[in-house]
């Protein structure tokens, strides 16, 4: 890797991280979508930061609320229905959600990208790619047509598309699903953002272009540094390429911390019923899958006290009248854990003495991570 | 593509020859003497008349002999003649037909112009006001056929307020009612159109990536979307070219204007059928053909029928 | 081979005759192809069809109340209803004989004895216009009706049976399609002659067509949808598909158009009847008055204003209820 994309690299982070350990920080963020039907609490409390540099997984079910927060970042809720009862978006010194929409135009594209989970549809079908591509960085950087197709023409080889020069003349629906997909990472990646949001990346493509897919990501990310946060509710995507790890229920937090933590030693009764609901290779074919008994709740009517309370085999009655505080655990090793549990302990010890959540047999090398 | 509009074209002529058969049928076979039909009631015992139509349509052969004639004479230009003019209709086609194409490219200007701002403004606008005035006023337009709408407007504009003028066609202040008259109904279904096409496709998906890049507003709804929402409508108004140009039948009655529309229903009331029938095949045939363009006009559109 | 698992959104495909861009296709004056509502982006009927009633059956009682929930639409069923009332009690509310002339009384002004004026044969407007109203539903109802036996007979052929079927139908009705709608209806009254069941006959011929475009696009999207398929894996059997899960979402967006096309039939009428084409001249239908009034423009307009707005009054009634209708039954919007 050259040192000029090093030096590149350090000069953005060095513009955004005021603080140098954190990129973007959201702190008690709300969402509510005011509708005919009642007010839907899509994001309800909710605090995360991302370090430079590293990749943040949020977890969750469908209506956990995890890609209205990235929305958020982005600043593409739509706001007559949404409104941000509190909270605040703390990026390089500024609060997003009190930007004005031309200063969030500048960063949006530039500074933090967003990917989205089906490439054919986030495409226009009218447009060639190559000149979707370029649009971006015309926008941001007032380049002229030429150079930009050229830049963007680069960038689509940098992803791994080959005869790109001929492909950038071509339309979505010419392209295979892989290749929409790294269409837009190059799309997102173009002016080389400091914070990528990729949310649901993979989720329409078949498993072997998933591999594929984060495969890229990974490269692209070593190159340039960039933080990525890989929204998803396939566990294994992110037990294989995420730093940390957050967990989300019901518009709000429940458990946070290393990755390694979060899957050895889980710290919420979710999380823990999540862990024991995988399907694992080493598991005997005789065992049941234990799957977590009901629904997500309507993000309308959410239950008392803790959100899960209705389908969490440890939930007592505090659990029904009290929201539980996200408090720091003990964890044998590594960075800060929360969890958002009454019954953080019970939890404990049931994942150590559960065969689901131990770790799989390491091998000679000594590598714990399957 | 080129298969595509080799499909087209194939499908065009079967739809011709299946309307020249209902014409036919309605000229040659249904009537009882289709000489009676083609002369006219006076005409129709003069046995100098009776030989040429006899020899001119075949009329002594057999049917599919007589239907190949007609087709002929269809291809070649020859609609026959109009017993009340003694004329051919293709020259009074010919005469007419300026005034008609006229009228009709003045109201697809309008339509174009109004009936896509309107809707645009609409979609962007959801729920304000101006939506609002929109829809009400497309409603009520459908609502008001095009007749009663010509007969109001020249009520209002032309008798009581004198700004214009009541008929003819001389003066460009002559467009003015009969195209808007002639355009209202297709207007108000334009800006319909385009409103629930604009309001689907400012919901898609690619829209929220046009914004994630940090596009204006305006960029994404005047570049994005809207290069999205056309596709539809301009079908739809190179349709409704198509069934203008074939006469607009209600307009040019109220207001006199001399197309071939009027000259359809004079003849109707002389019961000239043969300028009734050509017309309506002209009509017919000219309606195909420009569906025909239109299809290709939304292959091209669409990159997605272009290309393979 | 593809590389991705089958997309998400069908892929839209292009226009088969363009004729009909969207679902519901009401013929008004000129004979343009008028459309109720645009369903979506870009397919025709396919995707209007798409959009009512794939997912769920539709519950009788939950489409009642979602429809009187509608303001407009509940105004325009009112005024439906009023209409037929009118023409149902014809007799016993038109003061005077439509066909009574008074020679005495010729083009009398709007008074108390004639509500609306007499005409130039001294026959009183009101009782023309609603006798009129009875000319206007039996042509409206009995046209659509017709047109809507033979569409959705042809329709459904096309639509389930598919293959040299659905080819043969929609040519046939490509052929009808390339009439602009009063042109031939005027062909076909010529042949036939004036009078209410040429009329009935001409507009039935010009609409079937679409019926049945609309109907087979419905079936299409249906068949392929996820839910038929479940039934299918379920075991049903295919009379039990069509019948149960087919029929009643296909015919949706048909019962819509129905709707608006009945008062676009009446349009369709009167505009006949004032060119000439249409009713016999004594027949009280709206649009013979109308012509009727062109001589005495601007000076008696009484002679076609009310008759005008007769049309327009039924024509909204039923614009409305058919655009409550299609919100009703829209699942999207649940």
């Amino acid at each position: 890797m050259a040192t000029e994309d090093m030096a590149v690299g350090s000069d953005a982070l060095a513009r955004f991280a005021a603080d140098d350990h954190v990129l973007l920080s959201v702190q008690d963020l709300r969402v509510h979508f005011h509708t005919d039907a009642g007010v839907v609490k899509a994001v309800d409390g909710v605090s995360w930061s991302v370090a430079p540099g590293e990749t943040l997984g949020i977890v969750g079910e469908s209506g956990s609320g995890k890609s209205v927060s990235a929305m958020a970042v982005m600043g593409l809720v739509p706001v007559p229905p949404g409104r941000f009862p509190s909270g605040r978006i703390m990026f390089s010194g500024r609060d997003l959600l009190k930007l004005h929409e031309e200063e969030l135009r500048g960063i949006r594209g530039k500074d933090v990208s967003m990917i989205f989970q089906d490439p054919l549809t986030s495409l226009n079908p009218v447009f060639k790619v190559g000149h979707q591509i370029a649009e971006v960085i015309q926008v941001h950087e007032k380049l002229g047509r030429i150079p930009a197709r050229k830049r963007a023409v680069e960038l689509l080889a940098e992803v791994g598309i080959p005869n790109p020069r001929q492909r950038a003349d071509e339309y979505p629906h010419q392209f295979s699903g892989g290749m929409r997909q790294r269409a837009m990472i190059a799309m997102a990646l173009a002016l080389d953002p400091v914070l990528l949001l990729a949310d649901e990346p993979t989720t329409a493509l078949d498993v072997t272009v998933q591999a594929q897919i984060m495969d890229l990501l990974v490269k692209l990310q070593e190159e340039r540094k960039t933080a990525i946060v890989l929204i998803t509710h396939d566990l294994g995507l992110v037990a294989a390429h995420a730093d940390r790890v957050l967990v989300m229920y019901a518009g709000k937090v429940a458990e946070v911390g290393d990755i390694d933590n979060i899957y050895y030693e889980p710290r919420h009764a979710y999380t823990f019923g999540l862990l024991s609901s995988l399907a694992r290779l080493d598991q005997r074919r005789s065992e049941r899958l234990d799957p977590i008994p009901g629904q997500p709740p309507s993000l309308i009517r959410v239950p008392t006290g803790c959100p899960f309370h209705p389908r969490c085999q440890f939930a007592t009655q505090v659990c029904r009248s009290e929201v539980p505080p996200l408090t720091p655990r003990e964890v044998a090793v590594g960075g800060l854990h929360l969890a958002a549990c009454h019954h953080s302990d019970e939890v404990a010890a049931a994942a150590a003495a559960s065969a689901h959540v131990m770790p799989i047999d390491p091998g000679p090398d000594g590598a714990s991570r399957p | 593509m080129g298969k595509y509009i080799l499909r087209r074209l194939l499908q065009m002529i079967l739809v011709l020859i299946g309307a020249s058969l209902i014409l036919f049928v309605c000229l040659f076979v249904l009537p009882g003497d289709p000489i009676g039909s083609l002369a006219g009631s006076e005409r129709v015992r003069d046995p100098v008349v009776r030989e040429t139509l006899e020899k001119r349509y075949n009329l002594d052969k057999p049917l599919p002999v007589q239907y190949l004639t007609y087709l002929g004479n269809v291809a070649t230009g020859d609609l026959g003649e109009s017993f009340r003019l003694r004329r051919p209709v293709n020259d009074v086609i010919w005469e007419k037909i300026g005034n008609t194409f006229r009228l009709a490219l003045t109201a697809i200007v309008f339509e174009i112009i109004i009936g896509v701002i309107a809707g645009i403004v609409a979609a962007v606008f959801r729920y304000s006001f101006w939506d609002v005035l929109v829809t009400v006023a497309v409603t009520l337009t459908v609502g008001f056929a095009t007749f009663v709408t010509g007969l109001i407007l020249q009520q209002v504009f032309a008798l009581k307020l004198g700004w214009l003028p009541l008929s003819g066609q001389e003066t460009p202040l002559h467009y003015i009612l009969p195209a808007v008259t002639l355009a209202s109904v297709s207007t108000a279904l334009v800006a319909r159109l385009m409103r629930g096409t604009m309001l689907e496709v400012l919901r898609a998906d690619y829209i929220r990536t046009a914004f994630a890049k940090g596009l204006t507003k305006r960029t994404v709804i005047l570049k994005h979307a809207l290069r999205n929402s056309v596709i539809p409508v301009v079908t739809f108004i190179g349709i409704d070219f198509g069934t203008l140009l074939g006469g607009a039948l209600i307009t040019e009655v109220i207001f006199n204007w001399n197309g071939i529309g009027s000259a359809l229903v004079t003849a109707i009331g002389a019961q000239d059928n043969p300028m009734v029938l050509g017309i309506a095949t002209y009509s017919v045939a000219i309606f195909v053909v420009v569906n025909l363009v239109v299809d290709t006009l939304y292959g091209f559109l669409d990159p997605r029928i272009r290309l393979q | 081979m593809a590389e991705e698992s089958p997309p998400r959104a069908r892929s839209h495909p292009p226009l088969e005759a363009p004729a009909a861009v969207d679902s519901t296709v009401v013929p008004t004056g000129e004979g343009q192809v008028a459309q109720a509502e645009p369903g979506s982006t870009f397919a025709g009927a396919e995707s209007s069809a798409a959009a009512v009633g794939i997912r769920t059956q539709t519950q009788f009682g939950d489409l009642r109340r979602r429809f009187f929930r509608n303001k407009l639409a509940v105004l325009g069923l009112a005024v439906v209803a009023s209409v037929f009332l009118i023409a149902l009690l014809a007799p016993l509310l038109a003061p005077y004989d439509p066909y009574g002339q008074d020679l005495d009384d010729t083009l009398a002004n709007p008074s108390a004895r004639h509500w609306f004026g007499t005409d130039e044969v001294g026959r009183d407007q009101l009782s023309r216009i609603i006798y009129g109203s009875r000319i206007a539903v039996a042509i409206g109802l009995t046209s659509i009706v017709l047109a809507l036996a033979i569409g959705v007979t042809l329709g459904a052929i096309a639509g389930y049976l598919g293959g040299a079927w659905d080819t043969v139908v929609m040519r046939i009705a490509d052929v009808f399609f390339a009439f602009p709608f009063l042109i031939g209806a005027i062909v076909i009254i010529l042949l036939i002659g004036r009078g209410v069941l040429p009329v009935i006959l001409a507009l039935a011929i010009f609409s079937w067509a679409t019926v049945s475009r609309l109907l087979r696009s419905s079936i299409l999207s249906i068949r392929e949808s996820e839910y038929v398929e479940s039934a299918r894996s379920l075991g049903a059997g295919r009379w039990r598909i069509v019948t149960r899960h087919v029929l009643p979402n296909a015919m949706a967006p048909v019962l819509v158009f129905a709707t608006v096309s009945v008062g676009g039939a009446i349009v369709g009428a009167a505009a006949l009847s004032f060119l000439g084409a249409g009713v016999s001249p004594e027949v009280p239908e709206w649009g013979n008055m109308v012509a009727a009034g062109q001589p005495f423009f601007g000076y008696k307009d009484h002679l076609w204003f009310f008759p005008a707005m007769a049309v327009v009054y039924t024509v909204l009634g039923f614009v409305f209820m058919g655009d409550g209708l299609r919100d009703a039954l829209d699942p999207r919007l649940r």
